[in-house]
């Protein structure tokens, strides 16, 4: 049952790692705003299409 | 509706319709902006919505002063020689297709690097090469599609104010830790027979790991509670936070305690998860609406700087540097930013923004113009009398009111409870002691420390904040933008509404005319909006806009515009003489109302009267609200509104015109040294200080993008109707709370009864603590949501 300590190492160590990922996410901004990227995304695909509607004019 | 709408701004066209490239436009402008984004390939932005734009507005010359080296330096974010970034306020983003051809600045200028839209805050991010292009033309092209930044007074000031995040990190680690706890605490729990070998054996490890992830807790999460509660007593007051920082020690030491002395698993895991809950209740009542502002004052109104001329010549100045003497240069929808007299010009100031009066006020040269008023008509120039901080509107701003510095007196709900609760949980725990003490003293310390734990009064701290949080977001849904969740508390004590007059309880950006005299016929109609049509007096424009024939064919053959007075013409054999009493003729007293006298062939006709028109509803407020409140008309204006004010409104209602904005202040301040509450709702300027120094300072806005003063609430403007409803509304989200604070008493009741008889072991704790918390979150939302319905 020594194992216990190497599972609850590991487990701890996964949980810290995604409680630091998050809290960088923090302090990067990136939960500011959540709504523009949305937009953003789907944008980028409307460039593509509307040059190359252009191309086969 | 006429057929043809513009493609770009979907208005519709008018008689001026211009086309081009087979498609229509409404005016010069909009074209330009489809050609900018047709040449730049951008033009499948007018496929995302059909006419998504808005009408750009004429900027010749607006922004010269961004050319003044210390005026971008104070906008600019960062600059290191070759590249600047720069954040602009721009209050006509509204879809999808802005954010679509604001970030793709870089095609209609290569001088753009990057420019990213923050949509909720209705901000753009521009990075831009300085050898490429400069502040001023980055502006201007902005500008010219369509997205005018607001650039004002306020821009100079702050600057990376940095968003406070330490809750959401506070939160962030209380919920770490309390998953994590709960976990290593459940195989203590679940212990089935006392002697579970390998539970004896592992046990000091989970205890010991639950003690080294409460710590971060107790000292980080849950700091502020001690600071509060150190704070409180310091003034001598018992608020909520005392017995929750009581609580939170009580546990920590009692289970370090228990570890050390290997007597239990201890409460770690009721600890992690009282601050997770107290913590996310805070979280949840701190809503902010991103793209408002409560903190305007006269700076983010007023402009960075201004025209100057000196010998001629002219030049942009700061608005800080402008000394009394000056001469200054103001052009078409310029504001004013200073107390002065007009030299030069035709000035028609439009003070609406101010005193919420839209008719635009006709000034001659040598009048004196007051600070915060936008001129109308073309360029003025005028002299300074008055620097910025000492001009008439401005002034008001040096009133204490302002300088309120933020004490920790405020009394809500929560805490005027806790007073009570405070003595009476200490006073239980005592006696309890002293009970133990004598019967069996091994069990003293166990059973005080149970009291002090399970009356934490977690439920009873969770209930306002989820009722008021939960009530923030529903007004908000609704229109009604609320500062912070005190506002909500305030509006249920107020006993007193002032509303103002213009622009409050009337519409602003509707004028009603109506006509007194002798009926005119057609053809004198005709002939008088032939005659309105030369002049560019804001009141003839309203007036020929209202009158519905056709214009003549003909040019008046004589034509005369008198400032200040009225128009003299001649037109198809008509002698029109139209204007002020006094200009049309001498014998005809002014009714103190805006009004356009008419003459004709020396004949007096009648005249038409402007009147701002009363908001939808106003009765049916003042009506409802009168039964409950004492309603007070605290208006700048004269009394010529009053006889049609006290016809349509309830009888009780209190009248006060002619109030100088530290008249309206001084007025609410008298009212609340005879203990009334008072809410106070404005829309301009003047109203700031009166707003500032009630109870709650509400601001009618028009467009809740563009400004409202300084205020603890900002009210869409059509949604006046809905006042009495949110007001009752705010009411019985306190008779909600009140009911909460039952329930949490009852599960207080039970805890206690544990607790006195030493039964409170952690796994008690552990059932009972969530099981309040979330059952009262859960009770007020449904009833909060449940009474919100009718809104």
């Amino acid at each position: 049952m020594e194992v216990v300590y190497i599972t609850i190492g590991v487990s701890i160590v996964v949980a810290v790692f995604f409680f630091i990922i998050f809290i960088k996410s923090v302090k990067s901004g990136q939960y500011e705003d959540t709504y523009t990227p949305s937009v953003r995304m789907l944008f980028d695909d409307e460039l593509v299409t509307d040059k190359k509607q252009k191309q086969t004019k | 509706m006429s057929d043809t709408n513009c493609y770009h701004c979907g208005l519709d066209c008018n008689k001026n319709e211009i086309s081009f490239d087979e498609k229509s436009f409404c005016c010069n402008g909009c074209k330009t902006v489809y050609e900018i984004l047709n040449s730049n390939e951008l033009s499948c932005y007018y496929d995302f919505e059909t006419s998504p734009g808005t009408i750009p507005t004429d900027i010749k010359g607006k922004y010269n002063y961004l050319e003044n080296e210390s005026i971008v330096n104070k906008l600019v974010e960062f600059n290191d020689g070759d590249i600047s970034v720069v954040e602009f306020f721009i209050p006509s983003i509204h879809c999808s297709s802005c954010i679509w051809v604001l970030e793709n600045l870089s095609k209609l200028n290569n001088g753009v690097t990057t420019s990213m839209v923050n949509f909720p805050t209705k901000k753009i991010r521009i990075t831009f090469k300085n050898e490429r292009v400069n502040l001023k033309q980055l502006v201007e092209l902005i500008t010219s599609i369509g997205y005018e930044p607001y650039i004002s007074l306020d821009d100079d000031a702050v600057k990376n104010k940095k968003i406070d995040k330490t809750l959401i990190y506070q939160l962030t680690i209380a919920a770490f830790s309390f998953g994590n706890i709960m976990l290593l605490s459940f195989p203590e729990y679940f212990e089935l027979s006392a002697d579970d070998f390998w539970l004896e054996k592992y046990k000091f490890l989970f205890r010991w790991l639950m003690f080294v992830m409460a710590i971060p807790v107790v000292f980080y999460s849950a700091k502020d509670y001690f600071i509060a509660a150190y704070k409180g007593l310091k003034h001598k007051m018992l608020n909520i936070d005392v017995p929750i920082a009581i609580g939170i020690s009580v546990l920590f030491l009692r289970s370090t305690f228990e570890i050390i002395l290997n007597i239990g698993s201890g409460f770690f895991d009721s600890l992690a998860g009282l601050v997770f809950f107290l913590l996310l209740g805070k979280f949840f009542q701190q809503k902010t609406y991103n793209f408002l502002s409560f903190e305007r004052d006269y700076k983010s109104y007023f402009p960075i700087a201004v025209t100057k001329i000196v010998n001629g010549k002219e030049t942009s100045i700061p608005v800080k540097d402008i000394e009394k003497g000056d001469r200054l240069l103001i052009r078409n929808e310029e504001l004013i930013p200073v107390d002065g007299i007009l030299i030069a010009g035709n000035a028609a100031i439009d003070y609406s923004f101010v005193t919420g009066e839209s008719v635009a006020v006709i000034k001659q040269s040598g009048d004196k113009l007051f600070a915060g008023g936008k001129q109308t008509t073309g360029a003025i120039e005028m002299d300074v009398v008055n620097t910025m901080s000492q001009s008439y509107l401005t002034q008001l701003w040096s009133n204490d009111v302002f300088n309120k510095t933020n004490e920790i007196t405020i009394k809500n709900i929560t805490d005027a409870i806790s007073k009570y609760f405070t003595i009476a949980i200490l006073a239980i725990a005592l006696f309890a002691g002293i009970y133990w003490y004598f019967t069996n003293p091994s069990m003293t310390f166990n059973v005080v420390t149970a009291v002090l734990i399970i009356a934490c009064p977690c439920a009873l701290a969770l209930s306002a904040p989820f009722a008021i949080g939960n009530m923030l977001r529903i007004f908000g849904y609704k229109k009604c933008y609320l500062k912070n969740a005190e506002t909500i508390e305030n509006i249920s004590k107020i006993d007193t509404i002032i509303f103002d007059k213009t622009g409050t309880i009337t519409s602003s950006d509707k004028t009603q005319i109506s006509y007194e005299g002798k009926v005119l016929n057609n053809s004198e109609l005709s002939a008088v909006k032939t005659v309105l049509r030369a002049s560019n007096h804001p009141l003839s424009r309203l007036l020929y806009r209202f009158i519905s024939e056709n214009t003549l064919n003909v040019e008046p053959l004589y034509f005369d515009e008198i400032l200040g007075k009225g128009i003299e013409a001649k037109i198809e054999g008509y002698d029109i003489k139209l204007g002020s009493a006094s200009f049309v003729d001498s014998n005809l007293i002014n009714n103190n109302e805006t009004s356009i006298y008419i003459k004709i062939n020396n004949d007096f006709k009648g005249c038409y009267i402007f009147k701002n028109s009363y908001r939808t509803g106003v009765k049916e407020v003042f009506e409802t609200l009168s039964k409950k409140y004492k309603l007070v008309i605290l208006s700048g204006d004269n009394e010529g509104e009053k006889p049609y004010l006290e016809k349509i409104l309830p009888p009780n209602t209190q009248f006060e015109f002619n109030q100088k904005p530290e008249n309206k202040l001084e007025f609410i301040k008298n009212m609340q040294q005879q203990g009334a509450k008072v809410m106070m709702i404005g829309d301009g300027l003047n109203d700031a200080g009166a707003l500032a120094q009630s109870n709650v300072g509400v601001a009618i806005s028009e467009d809740v993008n563009v400004f409202s003063p300084a205020s603890d609430a900002i009210l869409d403007a059509q949604l006046f109707n809905k006042l009495p409803a949110f007001i009752a509304l705010s009411v019985e989200t306190i008779a909600v709370i009140k009911m909460s604070f039952i329930i949490s008493f009852c599960y207080n009741v039970i805890g206690m009864y544990f607790a006195l008889t030493g039964q409170l072991t952690p796994v008690v704790a552990a059932i009972l603590m969530p099981l309040s918390s979330i059952s009262i979150v859960v009770f007020v939302t449904l009833v909060t949501n449940f009474i919100s319905r009718k809104l």
